[in-house]
């Protein structure tokens, strides 16, 4: 296959940006997105030019470190992430334009890579259960009903990849948030610090500049898990719940 | 026989030949001669000498303890946020130490651990089918090939019942009978149900407890996290550990970090291979920085090669992705008999001309045998021109394994329930659906068991570093059951390190060091001069080219068999590489920015000299044990072949300077608990 390829190119956070073209030839089919971008760096290297800067890591579709806004959308155009993604999803002679996640919360650090780093510091305000090593029961002091671990898994499930706030209109990371307050309130253990979580975690979801949701569901038709919006009725359920007892 | 075997082990039930001791050697074979100086022999002082039962309780309550309104006067870095550093940070922090944590990637939920699919080992005999500690302990040793120390492994099977209660109550959500109880599954071949899993996410489940719980002493202020932070040099100051020097990979700064002790919980360095299924970021840089000032590196020629995962499809592949081994259950592997069916659609190829090797050589086993078995002889067929899927540089590196059998008997159905995204996931990366055209798999470099030396208290032979996790040997010696690397790297983060560290910790306060001392600015001078010949050779060839080809000749000469002409020729052909890489490669970019080329550069140039010493101890272990294979010591019949009467010894290893040949000192092995048997799968 040959492709255009128009890629977003930003030496670090306070530079500007520009779209750059280029043009790729023999492209295998059976190569993933990012292999494809590996041999593009390799003759731009080979070239003299800077090759382009983007996350990825694991490249089983777990870690969540790579993502990609392809031709406008998070992760391209399979459910799936863009580490998962394969060129056979692509028609040859096609163009391409691959951007970083577009969020004021994520801020480009260089080429395609933003800085995630809020979402750890929304998991510090009270994304866990507090267990100090050494303290916890024995693990069947408490059955859990196979539906809730069912449940609690399901959307456990979320790695954190970002792309939900970068498809959403608002870049509101609610579905983040909800996946992880329904993941530990489905939980008996994680019933003592039901309130406190959703109350705080919400606070540093604000406070980080992400949005509010308004139910468009652009989030989860883009996440590569796919964690159902209802995570974020349950959100917002818990948090009147919390207000209701005076947090 | 049934066999619900997912992972690697040594069934209880063959006996045939384990009466029989090991093999020994005629004549005095000294393989790696003139590759190393021999060195004074290596002793663990730290278990104590009482029965193994009671060695860790002992170890425990004589380890000295630290005050609380001391701790926070001391400090402690730890490099790795994967289950065995988020696991130490988290802990260390509750217990009010002053921790620096540290990880390459964007965030510390990201480390490698969140890979881990299968599940997490633990003696709790839920199931009440006869597990226990002493039987938990007695299949790691045996899997291990009889190359582990034992008093770790005891107290790995001891405290693994702890992992599980501290993870639920994270909120870990394991997979649950209807009962709301725990459910449990036999992996590894073993005969009882001991692994706790999550679906196909157990790694991902543990590690996010893991980063929760470290997240919440970020909050509380008693752990700082650096994360897209590269360590690039060890500190030692008088003969002991006092911090790092790190690069962050975003501004390029290169940063001292000075502190009482110094934690390497860095993963496992199966990228030396370049083609593996570890992350792309899996380096040694941490642990051979380590080495080079003065850790010894234990067994690194031991690596695990894993025999199911997804071929390569052509020369751009970066990775390689590992399918579950439980597939083997029901999948059935093959090749055609004939060469000239090998290009043929599977479907048509008849019955009667199909081989199904693994079932022909090992009728009792069949697909089931040990992953180091089974890797080989997929190798054999297609070294013997037998290999299905796309020619890649002229050879099919492939194997079928089909699922029409079983598809007949449980429905498409009944195999989706039982594997689930498996087969998406095939599909996704090939394009084939395996329900109507058998999966292609081959086998891939997924785990090594080597590692920097530790002692009973996971501390290296500097001083004030410790190791845990896959950085470690300690554990699994020749060879890794599956489910056991979580136990263990959780183990040692949640329930070992916090008390063996605090004996150490008890000296404090310590001598305080200032950026300005000699040493510290030797380290970090150090760091600099690397880089800055990087960035100047402005050579010709990629950093991933010299990765290519240092990873083929890994493979090629130090993989599934080696043997000595082959690791003799690799020890050359990797001693030229690495000296046209520092004549000839091309970094561009600068050190002051966020730079991927720069980043693995650093950590190629440490793989070069990692693989020429992996070669030397295979060299020298002219042995067959776990996953290695020598060439030279086989059965009649092709298996592995131990020989304890000369091997049965950790090899670790002393850096001696640049130009200068590695020191070997040997630790015997010496079972107390257990008696060491050879295996067999006929
Ligand atoms: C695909 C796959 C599946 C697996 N499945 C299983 C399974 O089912 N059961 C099982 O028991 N085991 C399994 N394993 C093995 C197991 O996952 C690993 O051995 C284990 O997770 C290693 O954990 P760790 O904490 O030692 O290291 P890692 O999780 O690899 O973490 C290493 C950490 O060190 C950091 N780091 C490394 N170098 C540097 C540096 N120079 N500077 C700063 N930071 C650095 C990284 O950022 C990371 O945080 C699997 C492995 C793979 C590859
Ligand atoms: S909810 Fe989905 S899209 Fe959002 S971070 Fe989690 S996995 Fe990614
Ligand atoms: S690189 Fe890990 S999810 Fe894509």
């Amino acid at each position: 296959m040959n492709l255009t390829l128009k890629i977003w190119r930003q030496p670090d956070a306070s530079s500007a940006g520009a779209m750059h073209t280029y043009e790729l030839s023999d492209v295998s089919p059976d190569m993933s997105f990012l292999e494809m971008l590996d041999v593009l760096n390799e003759q731009l290297n080979e070239k003299g030019e800077e090759p382009i800067a983007f996350d990825s890591d694991c490249r089983e579709g777990i870690c969540g470190t790579c993502g990609l806004m392809i031709n406008g959308d998070a992760h391209g155009p399979e459910v799936t992430t863009t580490c998962q993604l394969h060129m056979r999803s692509f028609k040859d002679g096609e163009t391409i334009t691959i951007e970083p996640w577009r969020s004021d919360a994520f801020p480009v650090v260089k080429d395609l890579i933003v800085d995630r780093s809020a979402f750890d510091r929304i998991i510090q305000q009270g994304g866990y259960i507090s267990v100090n090593t050494g303290s916890a029961p024995e693990a069947h002091s408490v059955p859990v009903p196979r539906d809730d671990a069912l449940r609690a898994f399901n959307v456990a499930t979320c790695i954190g990849c970002g792309a939900c706030v970068a498809a959403c209109p608002n870049g509101s990371a609610s579905l983040f948030m909800g996946a992880k307050i329904t993941h530990l309130g489905e939980l008996p253990q994680g019933q003592p610090e039901r309130d406190t979580r959703v109350v705080n975690m919400v606070a540093q979801h604000d406070h980080e500049g992400f949005g509010g949701c308004t139910n468009i569901g652009a989030c989860t038709a883009a996440c590569p898990k796919e964690i159902p919006l209802d995570v974020i009725s349950q959100l917002n359920k818990d948090l009147r719940t919390a207000i209701k007892h005076g947090h | 026989m049934s066999h619900d075997s997912h992972d690697m082990d040594m069934p209880d039930t063959v006996t045939s030949t384990e009466a029989s001791a090991s093999g020994s050697l005629d004549g005095d074979y000294d393989d790696a001669a003139g590759y190393y100086t021999p060195g004074a022999p290596l002793f663990d002082t730290k278990a104590p000498d009482v029965p193994i039962a009671e060695r860790w309780q002992t170890r425990k309550f004589e380890a000295r303890l630290v005050n609380p309104a001391n701790r926070r006067k001391l400090s402690i870095i730890i490099v790795g946020t994967g289950l065995a550093g988020a696991s130490a940070a988290a802990t260390l922090g509750e217990a009010g130490y002053r921790v620096k944590s540290f990880c390459y990637q964007d965030s510390p939920r990201r480390a490698h651990s969140i890979a881990a699919q299968g599940g997490i080992n633990a003696a709790k005999n839920y199931k009440e089918d006869g597990d226990s500690v002493h039987r938990l302990f007695y299949d790691t040793v045996k899997g291990g090939d009889y190359r582990s120390r034992e008093s770790n492994v005891y107290r790995l099977a001891e405290v693994s019942t702890n992992i599980i209660d501290q993870c639920v109550a994270q909120g870990v959500p394991f997979a649950r009978e209807y009962g709301g109880l725990l459910d449990n599954r036999s992996f590894g071949g073993v005969q009882v149900s001991r692994t706790f899993y999550a679906r196909g996410q157990t790694g991902q489940q543990l590690l996010i407890g893991a980063y929760q719980a470290l997240e919440r002493q970020v909050a509380a202020g008693t752990v700082e996290t650096f994360t897209r932070h590269e360590m690039l040099e060890l500190i030692t100051v008088d003969g002991k550990a006092r911090g790092i020097v790190a690069r962050d990979m975003v501004t390029g700064a290169i940063e001292t970090h000075l502190a009482d002790v110094v934690v390497l919980a860095s993963g496992g360095y199966g990228n030396v291979f370049y083609l593996s299924t570890n992350a792309m970021g899996c380096n040694v840089t941490a642990a051979w920085r380590a080495h080079r000032k003065g850790a010894f590196m234990a067994n690194p020629c031991y690596t695990q090669i894993h025999p199911t995962c997804i071929p390569v499809s052509g020369s751009h592949q970066s990775k390689l992705t590992l399918m579950s081994e439980s597939l083997r259950n029901d999948g059935r592997i093959w090749v055609p008999k004939n060469q000239a069916d090998c290009d043929k659609d599977p479907r048509e190829i008849p019955e009667e001309d199909r081989d199904y090797y693994l079932e022909r050589i090992y009728p009792s086993f069949g697909n089931l045998v040990p992953r180091d078995i089974a890797s080989r002889a997929a190798k054999n067929v297609c070294d013997e021109g037998r290999g299905v899927g796309p020619e890649v540089d002229g050879v099919r590196r492939g194997v079928y394994l089909d699922f029409s059998a079983a598809i007949e008997r449980l429905g498409k159905k009944g195999i989706t329930e039982k594997y689930d995204n498996l087969f998406d996931m095939y599909e996704r990366i090939t394009g084939e659906n395996p329900f109507e055209v058998p999966m292609r798999i081959y086998p891939a470099v997924h785990y090594v068991m080597g590692g920097l030396w530790v002692d009973y208290d996971l501390q290296s032979t500097i001083p004030g570093l410790f190791v845990t996790g896959e950085a470690n040997f300690s554990d699994h010696g020749a060879n890794r059951l599956g489910a056991s690397a979580l136990m263990q790297g959780l183990a040692d983060g949640y329930f070992v390190l916090p008390h063996t560290i605090r004996d150490y910790l008890a000296d404090g306060p310590f001598e305080e060091i200032t950026e300005d001392h000699p040493a510290v600015v030797e380290a970090r001078e150090s760091v600099k001069s690397r880089i800055d010949h990087f960035l100047s050779v402005n050579g010709t060839r990629s950093v991933d080219s010299y990765h290519r080809e240092l990873g083929n000749i890994m493979w090629e000469y130090c993989g599934m068999e080696r043997t000595e002409t082959g690791l003799k020729k690799a020890i050359d052909l990797i001693r030229s590489l690495k000296d046209d890489f520092y004549r000839n490669v091309k970094v561009l970019g600068s050190a002051e920015t966020l730079n991927q080329s720069l980043e693995k550069a650093g950590r190629v140039a440490d793989f070069f000299e990692l693989g020429e010493l992996m070669c030397i101890d295979a060299l020298n272990r002219r042995e067959s044990c776990g996953g290695h294979f020598r060439g030279e010591s086989q059965t009649e019949d092709g298996e592995a072949l131990r020989h304890d009467d000369e091997y049965a010894y950790v090899a670790a290893w002393e850096w001696a300077g640049e130009d200068s040949i590695p020191v070997l000192h040997k630790e015997d092995l010496v079972y107390t608990a257990i008696e060491m048997k050879q295996r067999s799968y006929k």
